[in-house]
C-alpha cells in the first residue's frame, strides 16, 4: 500500500512540471507584446527596453521560465501588474472565497445526489428511476450561468429574498456559517454551482448502486433473508469509495472552473479574478492563479487516489 | 433602453426584444448557427486528434505510448473550464480562438478512451492471427482496431458535444467569444444581464435555447450509449 503511495505520488511530480511549464508557456501564445499595457502609447523605446528588462522579458524563455520556477516555489509569484500587490496574497484570498462556495456547493450536492442516486439505481428500469434520471441529465446540462441569473431573478427580483451579488462586507476570514448576513451572500451561488455536479455525482451513484446489487453475494444475502433495508446498506457500502472519488474530483474541478458563476454573482474568488486578470492582460496574476489553481488539482486528483485506494484496495493503478 | 426592450408578445415580436430593439426569436435562430457551430467543430477537431493520436499510442506501444499519454495527462491536470478560457483569453478572444482551446480541452479524455480501447483489442486473438497471416499493420489496424474503438469513443464524443456547447457559449459569456453584432447566445446572456431587473423573462431566453441544446445532445448521447453498450 506504502509503496504503492509512494509510486503515485513521485509520479504526480512530472506532471507538477508539465503543469508549470503549461501555465508558463500560455502567455507566450497571446499575441502581441506583454509590455503594450504597461506602456504609454508615446512611450519610447528606451523606455520599453528599460521596462523590459525590468521585468525580465529580454531573457531567452528558458531561462524566464527557470526564474519563475524558482521563485514560485519559494512563495514568490510576483507583484500584480495592475494593483502592485504580491500575486500569492491576492491568490490565496481570492482560493479562500471560493473554497467557501465550492465546498458548500460538493457537499449539498453529494448529500442530495448520494440519496437520489441510490433510489435510482435501487429501482433501476422502473418509472422512479426514469424519473431521478431526468434530475441528472437536467443537471449536467444545464448552463449554470443561466441558471444563476434564472435563480437571481426569481429569488432577488421577484421575491426579494436574497442578495443579488457580492460577498456582503466581511471576507472569508470572519466567515461563519452561522451568521445569516454573510451566508444569505452564499446561498444563491452555492445552489448554481452544486447543480452540474450534483448530476454528474447522481449518475456515477446510479450506476455504481445498479452494478453492485447486480453481484451474486446480493442474491446469496436476500436468500439468507436479509431485509431489504440491509441489503440496500451493504450496496452502499460497497458503492461509497468510487461515489467519494467522483466527490472529490469535482471539488478540484469546481474550485477551477467556477469562474463563470463567480462573474455572474461578483463572488471575489478565484474565477473572478482571473476574469479580470484576462480582461487587463494581469500577466504574474493570471500565471499565478493558473499554477496554484491547478496544483489544487493535481493535489486532490492525488488525494482522491490515494484515498480511494486506501479502502478499496482492488483498485490499483499503475 | 427601456423603450427598446419589449417584452414577450410585444406586437410583431413574438419572444420580444433586447436591450437594443433587435427581435428576440431572429437572433435566437441565428446564434444558434454560432452555438452549432462551436459544439460540433471542435468535437470533430477532437476526435479526429485524439482518436488518432491514441490508437497510435495504444497499437506502438512501448516508450511512445508513455509519451503521449504522459502529455495528455499533464493536460488532463487542468479543469476544462480553466484551460479553455485561458487558452482562449491569452489568445484574445474571439471565434477561433474559442474553437481551438475547446479542441485542445476535448483531446485528452478522447485520446486516453482511444487508447485505453485499443489497448485491450490488441492483445486479443484475433489480432496476432491476423498478424500472422501476414496482415500489415495498417490494415490490422483499420479492420480490426477501429471498429472496436469507434463504439466507446462517439458515445464519449457526443456526450462532450453537450459540454462543448456550453462552455463555448460561457466563452461568448465572459466576452471571449465572437464580437457584437454577431448574435451568439452566450452573448446575448452577458449583454442582457443589465436588464435582468425590467424585463426577467427576455433575459432568461439564450439561455433556455442553451440549455434545450446542451439536453438534446446528452439525450442523444445516452440514446447511443443504450444501443451501442450492450451491459448499461
Amino acid at each position: 500500500m506504502w509503496a504503492y503511495a509512494g509510486r503515485r505520488i513521485l509520479y504526480a511530480v512530472p506532471i507538477a512540471i508539465g503543469v508549470t511549464v503549461i501555465c508558463f508557456g500560455l502567455v507566450f501564445l497571446a499575441p502581441g507584446d506583454p509590455m503594450v499595457n504597461l506602456l504609454p502609447p508615446d512611450a519610447s523605446p528606451a523606455d520599453a527596453a528599460y521596462l523590459r528588462k525590468l521585468y525580465g522579458f529580454d531573457q531567452p524563455v528558458p531561462i524566464q521560465y527557470a526564474k519563475w520556477l524558482l521563485r514560485a516555489v519559494t512563495g514568490d509569484l510576483g507583484t500584480s501588474l495592475q494593483t502592485g500587490r504580491p500575486v500569492i496574497s491576492e491568490v490565496g484570498r481570492a482560493l479562500s472565497n471560493t473554497i467557501v462556495i465550492s465546498l458548500g456547493a460538493v457537499l449539498l450536492a453529494f448529500s442530495l445526489a448520494f440519496v437520489l442516486g441510490t433510489l435510482a439505481g435501487y429501482y433501476a428500469g422502473r418509472p422512479a428511476d426514469r424519473a431521478l434520471t431526468a434530475v441528472s441529465v437536467v443537471g449536467v446540462s444545464v448552463p449554470n450561468y443561466w441558471l444563476g441569473m434564472v435563480l437571481i431573478i426569481v429569488f432577488s427580483v421577484q421575491l426579494g429574498l436574497l442578495p443579488a451579488t457580492g460577498m456582503g462586507s466581511a471576507g472569508s476570514d470572519t466567515f461563519s456559517l452561522f451568521n445569516w448576513e454573510q451566508v444569505k451572500y452564499a446561498i444563491l451561488p452555492v445552489i448554481t454551482l452544486s447543480m452540474v455536479p450534483l448530476g454528474i455525482i447522481m449518475r456515477n451513484t446510479r450506476a455504481a448502486i445498479a452494478e453492485v446489487l447486480a453481484n451474486d453475494f446480493v442474491q446469496t444475502l436476500r436468500a439468507k433473508g436479509l431485509p431489504e433495508t440491509m441489503v440496500l446498506r451493504h450496496a452502499v457500502r460497497n458503492a461509497f469509495p468510487q461515489v467519494l472519488a467522483v466527490m472529490g474530483l469535482q471539488f478540484g474541478y469546481l474550485v477551477g472552473g467556477s469562474i463563470l458563476i463567480e462573474t455572474i454573482f461578483t463572488w471575489p474568488g478565484t474565477g473572478f479574478l482571473l476574469s479580470k486578470a484576462i480582461l487587463t492582460r494581469d500577466i504574474p496574476v493570471l500565471q499565478g492563479a493558473i499554477l496554484v489553481l491547478a496544483m489544487c488539482f493535481v493535489a486532490t486528483n492525488l488525494a482522491v487516489d490515494l484515498l480511494q485506494t486506501a479502502i478499496d484496495p482492488r483498485i490499483r493503478r499503475t | 433602453m427601456a423603450f427598446r426592450l419589449n417584452p414577450i408578445g410585444f406586437r410583431d415580436f413574438r419572444l420580444g426584444t433586447d436591450e437594443l430593439g433587435r427581435d428576440m426569436l431572429s437572433r435566437l435562430i441565428w446564434g444558434g448557427r454560432m452555438s452549432l457551430l462551436m459544439g460540433l467543430v471542435p468535437v470533430l477537431v477532437a476526435t479526429a486528434i485524439g482518436g488518432t493520436l491514441g490508437v497510435v499510442a495504444g497499437f506502438v506501444g512501448g516508450k511512445l505510448n508513455m509519451l503521449i499519454m504522459r502529455t495528455m495527462d499533464i493536460f488532463y491536470a487542468f479543469p476544462s473550464v480553466l484551460l479553455a478560457i485561458a487558452i482562449s483569453g491569452m489568445m484574445g478572444g474571439g471565434m477561433y480562438s474559442g474553437l481551438i482551446a475547446l479542441s485542445m480541452v476535448f483531446v485528452p479524455p478522447l485520446c486516453r478512451i482511444a487508447e485505453t480501447a485499443t489497448t485491450q483489442v490488441r492483445h486479443l486473438d484475433f489480432v496476432e492471427a491476423a498478424r500472422a497471416s501476414g496482415a500489415s499493420s495498417g490494415s490490422i489496424i483499420l479492420h480490426h482496431v477501429v471498429g472496436n474503438v469507434l463504439a466507446p469513443v462517439l458515445i464519449y464524443a457526443s456526450s462532450l458535444i453537450s459540454v462543448s456547447v456550453l462552455l463555448s457559449a460561457g466563452l461568448s459569456f465572459l466576452g471571449l467569444g465572437v464580437e457584437p453584432p454577431t448574435p451568439d447566445w452566450g452573448l446575448m446572456l452577458s449583454t442582457l444581464r443589465q436588464a435582468i431587473y425590467v424585463q426577467p423573462l427576455v433575459c432568461a431566453l439564450p439561455g433556455a435555447a442553451i440549455f434545450i441544446t446542451s439536453l438534446s445532445f446528452n439525450l442523444v448521447s445516452d440514446g447511443l450509449r443504450h444501443a451501442m453498450d450492450v451491459r448499461i
